[in-house]
């Protein structure tokens, strides 16, 4: 471990080098600012992204088309709040609070993954988040189960398991629609339509335009770039539309034979960028969401500290 | 009546309770006052819905007519739906849904205790899974009854205020028909009616520890039953059924 002694700079020195080794980070080392400020941001936003990315799908619960997917979806739900739970718990063994994180992400101040401000317009949309928006968070996070930091790296690897039975539940779904009457066949494709391009963008700009990158390959929270993991995932996903006879809807889409990668078209970065500054179709929904849902619930988060308090006050009159 | 119909009604009127219950906690993803709640309701949602499952599909092998628990969740009508109907009643807030899910499950643990010696083997095996899950419900919302109850000047009104309003539907859980009675006569069912005096002494004692007053037996609603519901259902069943009844030869 890193301990506290010497100058600032031999700490940090003795930092990088525990780290290069691929040695894992803990909450009681010595960490510069900068990595632990990084982490908070980071874990923060994961854990943000899994409560709100609760909304897209849960807005199709009561209309499930089956008991047994009713049941499925409630349990995916269910899976991305534990995530949310554990991802805060990572993130407070850096000295953040989380009443400070969710009053953050109330507040706007925090950020969560654009790809939840879209709206979930038919229950197509269901299979293609657990397909698509999984599929690229397990790319994502597969890397994240080897980051220095060792409780965001435990915590990844029960996330991933769990996101990679959602992203196979997903692919099922929309397997059982492409299979399915035309309509339904057309519900997908819909949806694929839809969350195409946002899914690709998940993975961030692209690297000329991600000025932290750097750092944190050096500090290996980060292992792979951006496009390198977006590259990773269009293959991927290619292949998957291919089987559900689905249409990727890019007309610039094309195999390079020599790279033996799919190359896409050009993405809309400006849209990317809108959505993250709020202006997603449903961002302000999914905020109001949430705020209420924390507002209404206000008088009973109250009333269980206050009976709590009166446990303690006759506990200690017993006592006396 | 003959046997299998009563059987049959059975099922269902133990599978549509367990169904609507699981429908409207499912109401609460995203929405509870914690994710810790979030998650609580949701297992709650997911235990019922699957109870729903269990009864439904078994209904659907006594009828012997090639219906399976998802036509008979999803292809019936508001009057063909036979569940209790304090199960129908809106999610209202929290308050409502833990004493309503309290209230439920106190009588419900009770029952399926009672029906893990059935003569049908089906039903006691369900009875197995369901009892277990209602003892967890019970004390799970009982103590947030009591949190509620004994917490602060709003939530003890908040909760009070649930019990005035769920209490006359209560009774019904009790009542006792010709079908039931058929059952009971064969050893198929416990008699719910012979349940209410243990019942009220289990809730009289957690409500006594949130300090909230059982309400007057007055005003006793039944019907949900034998298919005369509130103007709830209705609502409930549109919500959840439009897509098996918009795609009437899809397969989802």
């Amino acid at each position: 471990m890193v301990h506290e002694a010497g100058s600032s700079d031999e700490m940090r020195e003795r930092f990088d080098a525990w780290v290069a080794a691929e040695n894992k980070v803990e909450p009681q080392d010595w960490m510069p600012e900068g990595y632990r400020k990084t982490l908070v941001r980071q874990i923060s936003q994961h854990a943000h992204s899994e409560i709100i990315g609760m909304q897209p799908e849960g807005n199709w619960i009561t209309r499930a088309p089956s008991l047994r997917r009713k049941a499925i979806l409630l349990a995916k739900v269910q899976d991305e709040a534990g995530h949310g739970l554990y991802l805060y718990s990572a993130a407070e063994t850096l000295n953040v609070s989380r009443d400070q994180m969710e009053a953050d992400l109330m507040s706007g101040k925090a950020k969560y993954s654009s790809i939840f401000n879209y709206p979930t317009l038919t229950w197509a949309d269901v299979g293609a988040i657990g397909w698509l928006v999984d599929g690229a968070a397990i790319v994502n996070q597969i890397p994240l189960c080897r980051c220095s930091y060792g409780p965001y790296a435990r915590a990844m690897i029960r996330v991933c398991k769990e996101e990679s039975f959602h992203q196979r539940q997903g692919f099922e779904l929309m397997m059982a629609l492409s299979q399915g009457t035309a309509e339904q066949k057309a519900m997908a494709q819909d949806a694929l339509n839809r969350w195409w391009w946002p899914a690709v963008q998940m993975f961030g700009p692209p690297d000329n335009d991600s000025p932290h990158s750097a750092q944190n390959m050096a500090w290996k929270i980060k292992r792979f770039s951006n496009d390198d993991l977006r590259q990773k995932f269009i293959d991927m996903t290619v292949k998957q539309a291919q089987a559900l006879d689905l249409e990727i809807p890019d007309p610039d889409l094309k195999y390079n034979e020599e790279t033996g990668h799919w190359e896409i078209g050009e993405i809309d970065w400006d849209e990317f960028w809108a959505v993250v500054k709020g202006h997603g179709p449903a961002s302000r929904q999914r905020m109001a969401n949430k705020r209420n849902a924390h507002a209404d619930g206000a008088w009973v988060r109250e009333a269980a500290v206050a009976f709590a308090q009166k446990e303690r006050a006759r506990a200690q009159k017993a006592a006396a | 009546m003959s046997k299998v119909d009563a059987l049959f009604e059975t099922c269902l009127r133990l599978g549509d309770t367990a169904l609507v219950m699981g429908q409207r906690l499912a109401e609460w993803s995203s929405k509870a006052p914690t994710v810790e709640l979030d998650i609580a309701l949701s297992n709650h949602a997911l235990d019922m819905i699957g109870q729903a499952q269990l009864f439904l599909g078994y209904a659907g092998r006594v009828e012997g007519k090639g219906r399976d628990e998802e036509a008979l969740a999803y292809h019936r009508q508001d009057f063909e739906f036979r569940n209790a109907m304090i199960a129908e009643l809106p999610k209202g807030d929290f308050a409502f849904t833990v004493v309503r899910q309290f209230l439920f499950a106190s009588f419900a643990e009770a029952f399926y205790e009672r029906m893990l010696a059935s003569t049908d083997a089906d039903l006691a095996a369900i009875a197995g899974k369901a009892e277990k899950e209602m003892a967890y419900h019970m004390r799970h919302c009982g103590e947030w009854v009591v949190r509620l109850g004994d917490g602060t000047e709003e939530s003890h009104q908040r909760a009070q205020a649930a019990l005035d309003e769920l209490w006359p539907y209560v009774h019904e859980l009790f009542t006792t028909d010709d079908v039931d009675q058929a059952m009971i006569e064969k050893g198929i069912l416990p008699d719910a009616s012979t349940l209410k005096e243990e019942w009220l002494a289990h809730v009289k004692a957690v409500m006594a520890r949130a300090t909230l007053s059982l309400p007057e037996d007055d005003w006793m609603p039944s019907g949900g039953r034998t298919g005369q519901h509130t103007e709830h259902l209705a609502y409930l069943l549109a919500e959840m059924q439009v897509l098996p009844r918009t795609y009437p030869d899809a397969k989802w």
